[in-house]
């Protein structure tokens, strides 16, 4: 018998390359074209490594530097608290029983991810400047921390899900208080859960321009918003070769992300 | 068994659980004695594992109060119970090989290495894992996670330990080989057990005592004989065992014994309670205390089944009632048709009120 299966359906192999071709050519031009040897973004003429050393020493490489220092300690950072609430809120939502406002908690942690960034962006600037809080690296990772947390929840709370309750029940049972049973039985089996969360989380905030170019204020620059504002004076190579080295980065993580969600789902299964 | 001195292991006092408007468990009370197996049975949804949660402290109680050796512990949370689990899909410890999972009680307890190891090694030889001391749970079989879920709750020498269902995930052979090890290790231990069944032959061999549990509440609670022999009401003698159990009405009431009518003839019958004459109730005659014989109730068979050591035969009696017999199978062959006369074994018909 045969059932549904849409690689029957004439055409089929055409779209699918088209869809891709659409999705990534943008891309793939960006990375071809950082190895350009020549100044020109649109005429390629030889294959060099020179745009790549221009990101590390050219005029703009203290700018850059200082960016990528701002983006990745925020990322790091916001990650960081970001996953220790969402696995905080993880246990209390799947753990927690019924309680009363249930879905409603659901709904709004999860909610940052339907608002349009925009929105958050320009809400949390009025947030900010309605309290006075300065503008700047502060408020950046303020801001990262937040948008991080739904992110960052949705992995561990499936992991989460995934896991039998006996188990700290047989730990509770065993003398372990709440908190040990946490540490030593819960955390270490919902780990996979929770370290793909941090990646996701650190990979969101590295990559946010949105909300960080409402927040940032004056001076502090991510890597994202320094490329934004190098582009403004003209698209040179150097960006595009910028650019490749932060896709690159970022492809890593979200494919270390997906292993280990993966392979810790294949190990612990009970 | 139970000492003057010695409070008993368990007291269950009037111990009632809801679930919101479901009531799970309506005011058990009973005690279970020092070095004791005592087996919970009942059929599915009859409250066993609720009440074996509750001594855990898994579940709160809604009335009543729990004592472990005279202590009162209804309201410590597990952690501060010295009692101990072994579930029914074991719940070992994924990230930990054996000896870890079976030094993690010990661990909690702020035991020193030295010790841990030392307990671990002899927990582990209690139940014959030597070789399989640095595996994980994941690389391991049924029958050898039951023997470390096993191993990982008696460690911390548990005044009590609860079993439920620890059986039911094996098969049949193996699940007869660890009824023996269980009887042997509780022996050999003193702990005393408390072992949720729902399986009667399994509660039958291994309990000192047994409690039948139906719909919340405790039924009867005796030796495996008691509860087989002397049931006190019908859905005891029901559930433990087969049983003919026939609509009766007490005629005559004499002396430690009843008579009912059955079809067309009279039997003497032990009366589960006093009763009075004219009084409703069932009588049940275990299949196996009815045997054929050369005078008694006339019968004629409506059907055989084979059953290897035994027959099971059905006969019609006058009156049109049908009972089984159980009957060794010694060579003889009886046929559909065939003319017998039952024989009521001494004390075999027992009168049930309920
Ligand atoms: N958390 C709960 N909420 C509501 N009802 C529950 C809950 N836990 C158990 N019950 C109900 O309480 C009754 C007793 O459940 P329990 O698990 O103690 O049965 P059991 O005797 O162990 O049965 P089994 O042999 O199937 O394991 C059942 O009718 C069950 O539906
Ligand atoms: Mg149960």
């Amino acid at each position: 018998m045969r059932g549904f299966d849409p690689r029957n359906y004439t055409g089929f192999l055409t779209v699918t390359l088209v869809c891709l071709f659409i999705l990534y050519a943008p891309l793939i031009v960006v990375a071809v074209y950082s190895f350009n040897d020549s100044v020109s973004i649109t005429r390629f003429t030889g294959v060099s490594l020179r745009w790549y050393a221009d990101v590390f020493t050219g005029l703009e490489a203290a700018k850059f530097r200082a960016a990528a220092a701002n983006s990745f300690s925020i990322a790091i950072m916001a990650a960081m608290a970001a996953t220790a609430i969402a696995t905080a809120a993880a246990v209390g939502m799947v753990r927690g029983g019924n309680f009363r406002g249930k879905p409603a908690s659901f709904a709004l942690i999860s909610m940052p991810i339907m608002v349009p960034e925009i929105v958050t962006a320009v809400a949390t600037l009025i947030f900010f400047s309605t309290i006075g809080f300065a503008l700047g690296y502060l408020s950046i990772l303020v801001a990262h921390i937040v948008f991080c947390i739904p992110f960052a929840y949705l992995p561990i709370a499936a992991r989460l899900q995934g896991i039998e309750a006996s188990f700290e029940e047989a730990a509770q049972d065993l003398y372990a208080n709440r908190w040990r049973a946490f540490r030593y039985v819960l955390a270490p089996i919902m780990a996979p859960g929770i370290f793909s969360g941090f990646l996701l989380a650190f990979i969101i905030s590295l990559d946010d321009f949105i909300i960080t170019n409402f927040v940032k204020g004056a001076g502090v620059e991510t890597l994202p918003t320094a490329i934004f504002g190098a582009v403004k004076q003209g698209i040179k190579p150097n960006i595009m070769a910028l650019s490749t080295l932060l896709l690159l980065f970022s492809i890593l993580i979200v494919t270390l992300s997906y292993l280990i969600g993966r392979s810790g789902n294949e190990k612990y299964q009970n | 068994m139970v000492t003057e001195t010695k409070p008993p292991a368990v007291g269950i006092r009037s111990a009632c659980k809801d679930y919101g408007s479901f009531t799970a468990l309506r005011s058990v009370s009973f005690d279970i004695s020092d070095n004791e197996f005592f087996t919970l049975l009942g059929p599915s949804g009859c409250g066993k594992t609720t009440l074996l949660r509750m001594i855990a402290g898994f579940e709160g109680i809604t009335d009543g109060a729990i004592f472990l050796y005279g202590e009162e512990i209804e309201n410590l949370p597990p952690d501060r119970r010295p009692v101990n689990t072994v579930f029914q899909n074991y719940s070992l410890f994924p990230h930990m090989d054996v000896a870890e999972n079976v030094g993690f009680g010990l661990r909690m307890l702020g035991w020193t290495k030295g010790d841990i190891a030392a307990r671990v090694k002899q927990m582990i030889a209690l139940v014959k894992l030597e070789d399989f001391a640095h595996r994980r749970p994941a690389q391991l079989s049924g029958g050898q996670q039951q023997r470390v879920a096993l191993a990982r709750a008696m460690a911390p020498r548990p005044k009590v330990l609860l079993l439920d269902e620890p059986l039911s995930a094996l098969d049949l052979k193996l699940r007869q080989n660890m009824r023996e090890e269980l009887k042997a290790l509780q022996q050999e231990t003193g702990i005393t057990f408390i072992f949720v069944t729902h399986d009667q032959e399994e509660a039958l061999s291994m309990s000192d005592r047994i409690a039948v549990m139906s719909a919340g509440e405790v039924q009867q609670i005796g030796s495996p004989e008691e509860i087989y022999e002397f049931p006190v009401n019908r859905f005891v003698a029901d559930f433990i065992g087969d049983t003919n159990m026939l609509e009766a009405e007490v005629q005559q009431v004499g002396e430690g014994f009843v008579t009912c009518q059955i079809g067309d003839a009279q039997l003497t019958a032990v009366a589960s309670q006093a009763v009075t004459q004219g009084q409703k109730g069932w009588l049940s005659i275990r299949p196996e205390r009815l045997t054929i014989a050369s005078d008694g109730l006339p019968a004629t068979v409506e059907q055989t089944i084979y059953l290897g050591t035994d027959t099971q035969i059905l006969a019609r009696i006058e009156g049109g009632l049908n009972l089984r017999v159980r009957a060794q199978n010694d060579g003889a062959r009886l046929a559909q048709g065939d003319c017998i006369f039952l024989n009521v074994a001494d004390g075999a018909a027992r009168f049930l009120v309920e």
